[in-house]
C-alpha cells in the first residue's frame, strides 16, 4: 500500500490520514436474491493483482474514494470519489 | 535417525559428519491417496497427523518454497487457548495440549515454552470482557487467572504504572501460555511426516487444478501433474488464489500483519504481555530478542512487507506499556499475509466440490492452532468427518448465520 | 598498555582531550574519535564477547557492520546495549561496559561453550533437551536464556525526549561519500530540492579515510569543500548523524537522526533522536560497499581485521591497529592499506595476496614482502593475535603478527533497494550480488558495483542528472577535478574456502557460525539459503548479516556446486541498522500514548468534585464524591437514589451528535436506521437501532427532527466516529442521488441531563416556552429559547434512567455557565450532579442496553427490540441478511434480567450462567451477564445477562457462575426492566 493516497480533493496525504473499508462493490438491489446479498456481504475475490477498495479521508476532506491499486506490489492506480464512482458505475 | 542427547554426542565425536537430512528430497509420484498443498505448519502438521494417527501415508505435501516458508516462519511465535466463544474454545485447547506432549511425540526440539500469556485491561469494561472469557476458559477446563494490578506489578514491575494514559488495572493470566520456536515446528512435523513415508515435494508450486464432473482429479505443479483421491489446501495467506483454481470464491481477504524483533538481550522479560490500550504484545525469544507485533496493516495484501506507519504505532504502544523498551532497538521487521476471515475464525471444512477440502481463515492466529488444525484436518480427511472440536469451523455457516465472531466486528475482515 | 596512537595525521582534533571509560578503566581519546578508535589507541584490543562461544573479540570494522564490538554505554534510563563501538562518537564522561562475559571481559566463564563446540554444532539444540517434558521450563530453558542474548537493558524510563517529522524533497541522497556528494552538488546546483544523509557524524563517507588527492587537496579537505558549498544552498538539506532504514511504499523513506548521542547530558529542549519520514520524488543509494571478510581458521581472533576499517584507523583516526601487520587480500585495495601504513610507519611483515598474479603491475611501489598464490590458513592467539600460517603452493610458513588485515572484495551495500521486493543477482564479473535501479530509486558508485574515486564522482553526477531529468528538472554535468593517488580495485574472483584450515572459521562472527555449521546444514537438508540462515542462524545478529551473508552464499554454493546465483540470497528487510523503540515511538508515549478528549463540563465536573474516568479518548465524571463518603459505592448509591426521589445532572457531552440535513434526510434515516424514521414528526425525537450490512446491531441513539429537512442524532459515546464514518459511506458511496449533508456537532454542544421527579421544575426556571407535560410531551425535541433569550438551546424530553428526564444542549462555551446555573436553580430543589457510575446504574435499573449488550453478534429481537424492525421498509442497511436461519434460531441469546436468589449476595459482570444443578462446562453455559451493579431500588445486585433462549426463560432458577474469583451465586432470571416497567413515570 503507498504511504501516499492522492486524493482527489486535497491531494497527496499521508496513509494515516485515511481509513479503509474493503472492496468496493457496488450494493445489490433490494430486491435482489439471498445468494446475490451473500455474495455481496460475505464473498470477496481478492485478487492478486488490481483491486479496487473503499478509502475514507477520515481526517482530511471525509469524502469516500474509490482507491485502485495493486495488491501484490502496492502501487496506485487511481483514487476517484466514491459518489462520482458510484454515478458512474450505476446499475 | 534418533535425535538425542547421545545422538549429539556420538556424532560431535566423529565430527558430526554422521548426521542425515531431516527429510528426503523424493521425486513427485504420479498418484497419492492425498494431496496436500501448502508446506508450512498447518500442511505439514496434517501429513503428519494422517500418516501417524490415521495411518495413510501415501501423502505428499506440495509446497511453492521451501518447508516452512510461509507464516509459520513469519509469527510471534505466541501459543495460548484463551479463547471466549464454544467454537473456538476447545478446538484451541485441543491445540495446546498437542503442543504440550509435541517434542517427544515428533522426536524434535521446538522449544514449546510455557511461561504464561498475560493480556493487560485497563478500563472496567475491558475487565468484564476478560472476566467472561476467563470464565468460558475455567468451565472448559482451560486455566486462567484474573490479576490485580498489584499481581500484575509483583509479575511485570516495570511496565508504566506511574505515568499511563491509560491506567493498567489488572489481567487474564493463561500460565500454560507461551511460546514456540517458530521454524522448528515446521522442521518437526515435515521430518516426522517425511520418516513415515510423506513426500514434501519443495519448490513444486500448484498452477492448476483438475476436475472433472463436479470432482477433484489432482493438481497441476511446475513439477508435472499429480492425482490424488483427496486434495487438501492449506495454503493460508493464499487460499483465495488456490481455491480459485478450483472455481471457488472464498469468505476471506488476504492482509499483511508486521512482527518485530529487538537486538538480543539478556532476560528482560519471561512471558508474553499483550496491552490493552494499544495494538503490542511481547515476548522474548530464548536467543535473547524481543519478539513483538502489533495489528495487521488493514489493506489487502500479497507483498509481504507493511508499512513504517503500522512500525510506529507498535512502537509508541510497546513504549507505552513498557517506557523502558526506549532505548533498545528493533532490528528486523518483516510481513506475513493472512487470511482474513469475515468472523475472524477459520475453516476446517469440505468443500462443494468433492475431494476438495479446505483448511484455511486463521487470521493473525494460526500458528498456535498448528497442531489441532493438522489434527482435526487430517480427521476430517481421513474420516469425511469433524474432528469434535472443529465441528463449528464450517465454510457454509456463513450464509446460514453461524459465525463464530469472537470480537463482534462482523462481516470485515480487516476488524478482525 | 601503551597508546597505538600515532603521533601525526587523522581528522581527530589533538587540542580536546577526552576522558571515558571502559569497564571501570579511565582512558583518554580525542574529539573526532569514535569510541571503537579511541579504545585501540588505547590498547584495547579485547572488546567483547561472541554470542555462543564467548569467543574474545576484538574490533573487526569501523563502520555500520560492526558484530564483534557492542557495548553498553549510558546510565539509568539512558542505557543503551549493544551500541557499536565503531559508530558510537566519543564524548567526554562517556562509561562503555563490555557485554556477554561473567566475571570479567577477561575471564569470562562462559568461554568454556567453546570446549564442547563437538557438541553444540549448528541446530544441536533442537535435538535434545527432550526429556522429561517438564525439565524444559525448570531446567534446560532457564539456563539457555541466561547464557543468550547480549546487552542487558536498563527497567528505568527514558528522561530524554525523541521527536518525529515529515521531510519532502525532490531528490534523497543516501550516503555522503564521493558518489553522494557529487549527486548531491549536481542535483543542488540545478535548484533541485535535495536532502542529502549519512550515518556519520562527518560528512564524507569513504572521503574521510582516503589518502588520494582530489585537484592537489586531501581527500578529507575536498569533502569539507564540497559540504561548504552544500551548505550554502538553501534548497539543499545536509544531514548527518542519519542513517536511513527503510525504503517504504510511496518512495517514503524512514530515516533516524542521532540529534544527541554523541552528548554526555542531552539538552532538555531537543529530541536525542528524530525520525524522519521523507517523501522523495527520486532517491540515489550511494551507500557504497561492504568489504567481505576471509573465511580462515582463526580469522576471529582480536587483532583480525577488515582492511578499509585497518584504513580508516589510520588515516581517519591516527591508530595504529598493532605494532606488527599482515594484509591478506584477494584484491588490489589491500594495496591502497599497505602503502598508508608504510606511510603512517606501521610496520609490516608480509602482503599475502591469493592471486598467483598479484597486485597489477606498477600498482605498488612500496618495498614490503609480497606472497602471491598464498592464502592465510589460520590466525593463532588467544586474545589477541600472535600468529598466522601461511598456505602457499603446498608449503606453509608461520608468521608472528599481532595484526591482520583482511580483504575478500566489496559486496555493493543495497539493502534498501530490496525493502521493497527487489531481488538481487549475482555478477561474476563483479564478484557481487547487484541490485537493479527501481522505479523512484538508482544507486550509483560502490554501491552500483564500481571502484576508484573518480569514477563514484562522475558516476553520482551523472546519476543525479538521469533522475532529475525524470523529474523534469534541468541540470548540467560539471566535471569533478583530477584525482591522484587513488588505488582503484577491480573486483576479483571471490575466494569462498580455503583448504587445509585447522581451527573454527567463522563467518558470522557474532553469533559464531563457523564454516563447519554450514556443512552440516547441508547435509541435514536445509540447504536452501532461507532455511541454512534459519537452522545455523547466519545473518540474524545485530548485524543482520552485513559481513555474513554473502560469504554464507558463496560457501553453501561451493556446498551445493550451483553459482551463488542459484543459491539466491535471504530477505533484505527493514531495518538497515537497528532503530530505538525510543525514536520510532516519538512523543506518543505515557499520558501522551493518545490525545485527551474533554467534555465542554470537564471544569464544571471539576469543580463539583468529579472523580474521572478515562472512557476511549475522553475523560468522563465517574461520580462526585461529597464529604463523609468513603467508597465510590456510598457516592454513586446517594447519587442514584437522589435521581430517583430528585433530581441530577449528568454531562453526557461526549455522546456523538450528528446534524444530518438535506431534501432526502429523513429518506436516508430510514434506510440507515432499521426502524422507520420517515414518519417522524418534527419537534419528536424517536430511538433509533442502525444496524451492519450483516444483519447485527452497530449502535442506538436517538434521532430528533427539528425541521422537514433537518436531523439531530446522538450516537453512543464508543460509535460516534465509527457511525459517521458510515453515514458518510452510505451518503457517498451507496447513495449519492440523495441530498444529504452531514456534520459532526459533537464538539459545539455541552448536553446534559436533567434527570428525576423534579425535573422539570428546574428546567423550567431556565426555559422561556412553557414545558409541561402538555406543552413538551415525552420524546418532544425542539429548539428552545433560554435565560429570558440571552441563549438558545435544543431541549429533548428522552429518558436513559426511566425517571421524567430531560436533555438539554446548549453551545459548547455556554455549557459551564449554563450547568452552574441549574445546580444553583436545583439546590433547594435537592439536585445533585452525577456520574457515569450513576448513569450505568440507573440505566441498568430500567432494562436500558449499552455496547455492553450490543456487542456486535446481537440482532435487535435478541435485545427484544424484534418489533422494531420495519417489515414495510424495501431497504435499509442490515434486512438482507437478518433472516438466515442462525439469526432467528429459538436459542440464540436473549437478554435477560438477573438478580441474586438471596439478596445479600452478589455477582459481577463476567460471570456464566448456568443452568441450576447442570455441571460447569462450556457447554451447558448459558450465556453470561453482560451489566451488572448494586441496585439502590432493588436492594440488592441486578444484572443484565445474554442468555440462550432467555426472554422464555423469566423465573427460572441459575447459577451465576463466576470461576475466576471463586463466585458462585444462586440466581434467578427474570425481566430485564427493573424500575417502572409500564413506562409511566418518564411520561409524567
Amino acid at each position: 500500500m503507498a504511504s501516499l493516497i492522492a486524493c482527489p480533493h486535497c491531494g497527496r496525504r499521508p496513509k494515516e490520514e485515511f481509513t479503509i473499508k474493503g472492496a468496493a462493490l457496488v450494493r445489490p438491489e433490494p430486491e435482489a436474491d439471498a445468494d446475490t446479498w451473500f455474495d455481496h456481504v460475505y464473498l470477496r475475490d481478492n485478487p492478486r493483482g488490481r483491486y479496487a477498495e473503499f478509502w475514507h479521508h477520515t481526517s482530511g476532506c471525509r469524502r469516500w474514494l474509490v482507491v485502485t491499486r495493486d495488491t501484490a506490489t502496492h502501487e496506485l492506480e487511481e483514487t476517484r470519489d466514491a459518489a462520482l464512482w458510484r454515478r458512474e458505475t450505476a446499475r | 535417525m534418533r535425535y538425542s542427547a547421545l545422538s549429539i554426542l556420538k556424532n560431535g565425536l566423529f565430527g558430526n559428519k554422521g548426521w542425515k537430512p531431516a527429510w528426503r528430497t523424493p521425486a513427485p509420484k504420479p498418484h497419492y491417496d492425498v494431496v496436500i498443498v501448502g508446506g508450512g505448519g498447518h500442511g505439514l502438521a496434517t501429513a503428519y497427523y494422517l500418516a501417524k494417527e490415521f495411518g495413510i501415508t501415501n501423502v505428499a505435501v506440495v509446497e511453492k518454497g521451501y518447508v516452512g516458508s510461509g507464516n509459520v516462519g513469519r509469527n510471534t511465535t505466541i501459543i495460548r487457548s484463551n479463547y471466549l466463544l464454544p467454537g473456538n474454545n476447545p478446538f484451541y485447547e485441543l491445540s495446546m495440549k498437542l503442543w504440550e506432549g509435541l517434542e517427544q511425540d515428533f522426536n524434535f526440539n521446538a522449544m514449546v515454552s510455557q511461561r504464561g500469556v498475560l493480556n493487560l485491561f485497563h478500563s472496567d469494561a475491558q475487565r468484564d470482557a476478560y472476566t467472561r472469557r476467563g470464565n468460558a476458559m475455567q468451565l472448559h477446563g482451560v486455566d486462567a487467572d484474573l490479576l490485580d494490578r498489584e499481581a500484575v506489578r509483583a509479575m511485570v514491575p516495570f511496565l508504566d504504572f506511574d505515568n499511563a494514559r491509560f491506567p493498567i488495572q489488572g489481567g487474564l493470566l493463561q500460565k500454560r501460555g507461551g511460546t514456540v520456536r517458530h521454524d522448528a515446528v515446521a522442521w518437526g512435523y515435515a521430518r516426522g511426516a517425511d520418516m513415515r513415508g510423506v513426500d514434501i515435494l519443495q519448490n513444486c508450486e500448484v498452477t492448476g487444478i483438475r476436475q472433472s464432473q463436479g470432482r477433484v482429479l489432482g493438481v497441476e505443479t511446475t513439477r508435472g501433474f499429480i492425482a490424488c483421491n483427496k486434495l487438501a489446501l492449506a495454503a493460508a495467506g493464499n487460499s483465495s488464489r488456490v481455491a480459485e483454481m478450483a472455481g471457488l470464491k472464498l469468505p476471506m481477504e488476504s492482509h499483511v500483519l508486521q512482527a518485530f524483533v529487538s537486538e538480543g538481550l539478556k532476560p528482560f522479560i519471561d512471558g508474553v504481555v499483550t496491552f490493552g490500550a494499544g495494538h503490542f504484545y511481547v515476548s522474548q525469544s530464548d536467543k535473547g530478542g524481543l519478539v513483538f507485533g502489533g495489528d495487521i496493516d488493514g489493506y489487502n495484501s500479497y507483498a509481504q512487507r507493511g508499512n513504517l506507519a503500522t512500525v510506529e504505532h507498535v512502537a509508541e504502544a510497546g513504549k507505552a506499556m513498557i517506557p523502558a523498551l526506549s532505548r533498545i532497538r528493533v532490528l528486523r521487521s518483516w510481513g506475513g499475509v493472512m487470511d482474513m476471515s469475515m468472523d475472524g475464525s477459520p475453516v476446517i471444512d469440505r468443500t462443494p466440490i468433492d475431494n476438495l477440502y479446505l483448511n484455511a481463515g486463521w487470521c493473525y492466529g494460526g500458528f498456535k492452532a498448528t497442531p489441532a488444525s493438522g489434527f482435526c484436518f487430517a480427521h476430517l480427511l481421513a474420516r469425511d468427518a469433524p474432528q469434535a472440536t472443529a465441528t463449528a469451523f464450517r465454510l457454509d455457516r456463513f450464509k446460514r448465520g453461524y459465525l463464530i465472531d469472537e470480537k463482534g466486528q462482523g462481516a470485515q475482515p480487516n476488524l478482525h | 598498555m601503551t597508546s597505538y596512537r600515532l603521533n601525526q595525521g587523522g581528522l581527530i582534533d589533538r587540542a580536546q582531550p577526552l576522558s571515558f571509560s571502559f569497564d571501570g578503566k579511565p582512558m583518554t581519546g580525542f574529539a573526532g574519535d569514535s569510541l571503537a578508535s579511541a579504545l585501540l589507541a588505547n590498547g584495547q584490543r579485547l572488546m567483547g564477547r561472541s554470542f555462543k562461544y564467548h569467543r574474545p573479540r576484538g574490533v573487526l570494522t569501523a563502520g555500520a557492520a560492526e558484530p564483534n564490538a557492542l557495548m553498553t554505554i549510558g546510565k539509568g534510563g539512558r542505557t543503551e546495549t549493544n551500541t557499536r563501538a565503531t559508530m558510537q562518537e566519543l564524548y567526554a564522561g562517556l562509561t562503555a561496559r563490555s557485554q556477554n562475559r561473567w566475571p570479567s571481559l577477561d575471564h569470562d566463564i562462559g568461554a568454556l561453550n567453546g570446549l564442547l563446540s563437538p557438541f553444540l554444532s549448528a541446530g544441536f539444540y533442537y535435538k535434545t533437551f527432550m526429556w522429561p517434558a517438564t525439565f524444559w521450563e525448570k531446567l534446560y530453558e532457564p539456563f539457555i536464556r541466561k547464557a543468550a542474548g547480549l546487552g542487558e537493558a536498563a527497567k528505568e524510563s527514558d528522561p530524554d525526549r525523541f521527536e518525529k517529522c515529515w521531510a519532502h524533497c525532490d531528490l534523497l541522497v543516501i550516503g555522503a561519500g564521493a558518489t553522494g556528494l557529487a549527486a548531491a552538488l549536481t542535483a543542488g546546483r540545478a535548484g533541485a530540492r535535495v536532502i542529502l544523509l549519512d550515518e556519520q557524524a562527518t560528512i564524507g563517507g569513504g572521503l574521510l579515510s582516503e589518502t588520494a588527492t582530489i585537484s592537489g587537496v586531501p581527500a578529507p579537505r575536498f569533502a569539507e569543500t564540497l559540504l561548504a558549498e552544500l551548505e550554502a544552498l538553501p534548497n539543499v538539506r545536509v544531514l548527518p548523524r542519519t542513517t536511513a532504514f527503510g525504503w517504504y511504499d510511496g518512495n517514503v523513506f524512514g530515516a533516524v537522526e542521532r540529534v544527541q548521542k554523541h552528548l554526555a547530558e542531552p539538552l532538555a529542549n531537543r529530541p536525542v533522536e528524530r525520525l524522519w519520514r521523507i517523501i522523495a520524488g527520486q532517491a540515489l543509494l550511494a551507500t557504497g560497499a561492504e568489504e567481505r571478510p576471509l573465511v580462515f581458521g582463526g580469522n576471529d581472533i582480536p587483532g583480525v581485521m577488515m582492511a578499509s576499517a585497518a584504513r580508516s584507523y589510520v588515516n581517519r583516526y591516527a591508530v595504529a591497529p598493532a605494532r606488527q601487520m599482515a594484509v591478506f587480500t584477494t584484491n588490489d585495495s589491500g594495496y591502497a592499506l599497505v602503502r598508508d601504513l608504510e606511510a603512517a610507519g606501521v610496520s609490516l611483515s608480509a602482503i599475502i595476496d591469493s592471486r598467483a598474479e598479484g597486485a597489477a603491475p606498477g600498482l605498488y611501489k612500496g618495498s614490503a614482502r609480497i606472497i602471491p598464490g598464498a592464502v592465510v590458513r589460520d590466525a593463532h592467539g588467544g586474545k589477541s593475535l600472535s600468529a598466522i600460517t601461511i598456505a602457499s603452493q603446498g608449503r606453509t610458513e608461520k608468521l608472528g603478527v599481532d595484526g591482520l588485515a583482511v580483504s575478500g572484495g566489496f559486496s555493493p551495500i543495497v539493502h534498501l533497494a530490496c525493502h521493497r521486493g527487489g531481488k538481487l543477482s549475482w555478477s561474476d564479473e563483479n564478484g557481487a550480488f547487484l541490485a537493479e535501479d527501481r522505479k523512484g530509486l538508482a544507486l550509483a558508485g560502490a554501491a552500483a558495483g564500481l571502484s576508484g574515486l573518480a569514477t563514484c564522482l562522475e558516476a553520482g553526477a551523472r546519476t543525479a542528472l538521469a533522475l532529475l531529468d525524470q523529474l523534469g528538472i534541468a541540470a548540467t554535468f560539471a566535471p569533478f577535478p583530477d584525482v591522484e593517488g587513488d588505488i582503484v580495485a577491480p573486483a576479483t574472483k571471490p575466494l569462498w574456502s580455503i583448504p587445509g584450515i585447522k581451527g573454527k572459521a567463522f563467518i558470522d562472527f557474532q553469533n559464531d557460525v563457523h564454516r563447519a555449521d554450514l556443512g552440516l546444514a547441508v547435509r541435514e537438508g536445509y540447504a536452501h539459503v532461507e532455511l541454512a540462515k534459519r537452522y545455523t542462524t547466519n545473518g540474524m545478529a545485530t548485524d543482520q548479516g552485513k559481513l555474513s551473508n554473502v560469504n554464507a552464499i558463496g560457501l553453501l554454493a561451493e556446498a551445493r556446486g550451483v553459482s551463488p546465483d542459484e543459491v539466491g540470497t535471504t530477505t533484505f528487510r527493514p531495518f538497515y541498522t537497528p532503530v530505538s523503540f525510543g525514536a520510532l515511538a516519538g512523543s506518543s508515549h505515557g499520558k501522551h500514548f493518545q490525545p485527551v478528549r474533554q467534555s465542554p463540563l470537564h471544569d464544571w465536573a471539576k469543580k463539583n468534585g468529579a472523580r474521572f474516568v478515562e472512557t476511549g479518548l475522553w475523560y468522563r465524571s465517574a461520580w462526585f464524591p461529597r464529604a463523609g463518603e468513603s467508597t465510590w459505592r456510598e457516592s454513586v448509591d446517594r447519587e442514584v437514589r437522589t435521581v430517583r426521589e430528585k433530581a441530577g445532572l449528568c454531562d453526557v457531552s461526549m455522546l456523538g451528535k450528528i446534524e444530518i440535513t438535506g431534501k432526502d434526510a429523513a429518506t436516508f434515516l430510514d434506510r440507515v436506521y432499521c426502524n422507520g424514521f420517515a414518519n417522524l414528526p418534527v419537534g419528536k425525537a424517536r430511538y433509533g437501532l442502525m444496524l451492519r450490512e450483516d444483519g447485527f446491531i452497530y449502535d442506538d441513539g436517538t434521532t430528533s427532527r427539528l425541521a422537514e429537512d433537518r436531523f439531530f442524532m446522538t450516537t453512543t459515546t464508543a460509535y460516534a466516529a465509527g457511525v459517521l464514518n458510515h453515514l458518510e459511506f452510505c451518503a457517498q458511496a451507496l447513495w449519492p442521488e440523495l441530498d444529504v449533508r452531514l456534520a459532526s456537532v459533537t464538539d459545539q454542544w455541552a448536553q446534559m441531563a436533567i434527570a428525576g421527579p423534579l425535573a422539570r421544575a428546574i428546567l423550567q426556571d431556565i426555559v422561556d416556552a412553557d414545558i409541561s407535560n402538555e406543552a413538551f410531551p415525552f420524546l418532544g425535541a425542539r429548539t428552545v429559547s433560554l435565560f429570558n433569550g440571552a441563549l438558545a438551546g435544543r431541549l429533548f424530553r428522552i429518558s436513559f434512567s426511566g425517571e421524567l428526564a430531560y436533555e438539554l444542549a446548549v453551545p459548547a462555551g455556554y455549557g459551564e455557565s449554563v450547568a452552574d446555573a441549574l445546580m444553583e436553580i436545583g439546590k433547594p430543589h435537592g439536585m445533585c450532579a452525577y456520574g457515569v457510575e450513576a448513569l450505568s446504574v440507573l440505566r441498568i435499573e430500567k432494562g436500558h442496553v449499552t455496547h455492553n449488550e450490543i456487542n456486535g453478534t446481537v440482532v435487535p429481537a435478541d435485545l427484544g427490540f424484534g418489533r422494531m424492525v420495519s417489515t414495510k421498509k424495501a431497504d435499509f442497511i442490515g434486512k438482507h441478511m437478518l433472516s438466515r436461519e442462525g439469526l432467528v434460531a429459538a436459542n440464540r441469546h436473549q437478554l435477560v434480567g438477573v438478580v441474586p436468589l438471596d439478596p445479600a449476595t452478589s455477582f459481577r459482570t463476567g460471570a456464566h450462567i448456568l443452568a441450576k444443578g447442570a455441571t460447569a462446562t462450556l457447554e451447558s453455559s448459558l450465556g453470561h451477564v453482560s451489566s451488572s451493579c448494586h441496585s439502590p431500588h432493588v436492594g440488592s445486585t441486578i444484572g443484565l445477562a445474554l442468555v440462550r433462549a432467555g426472554a422464555s426463560r423469566h423465573g427460572e432458577e441459575v447459577m451465576v457462575w463466576n470461576g475466576l474469583r471463586g463466585e458462585y451465586t444462586p440466581g434467578r432470571l427474570c425481566d430485564p426492566v427493573f424500575v417502572d416497567p409500564a413506562h409511566e413515570k418518564l411520561k409524567v
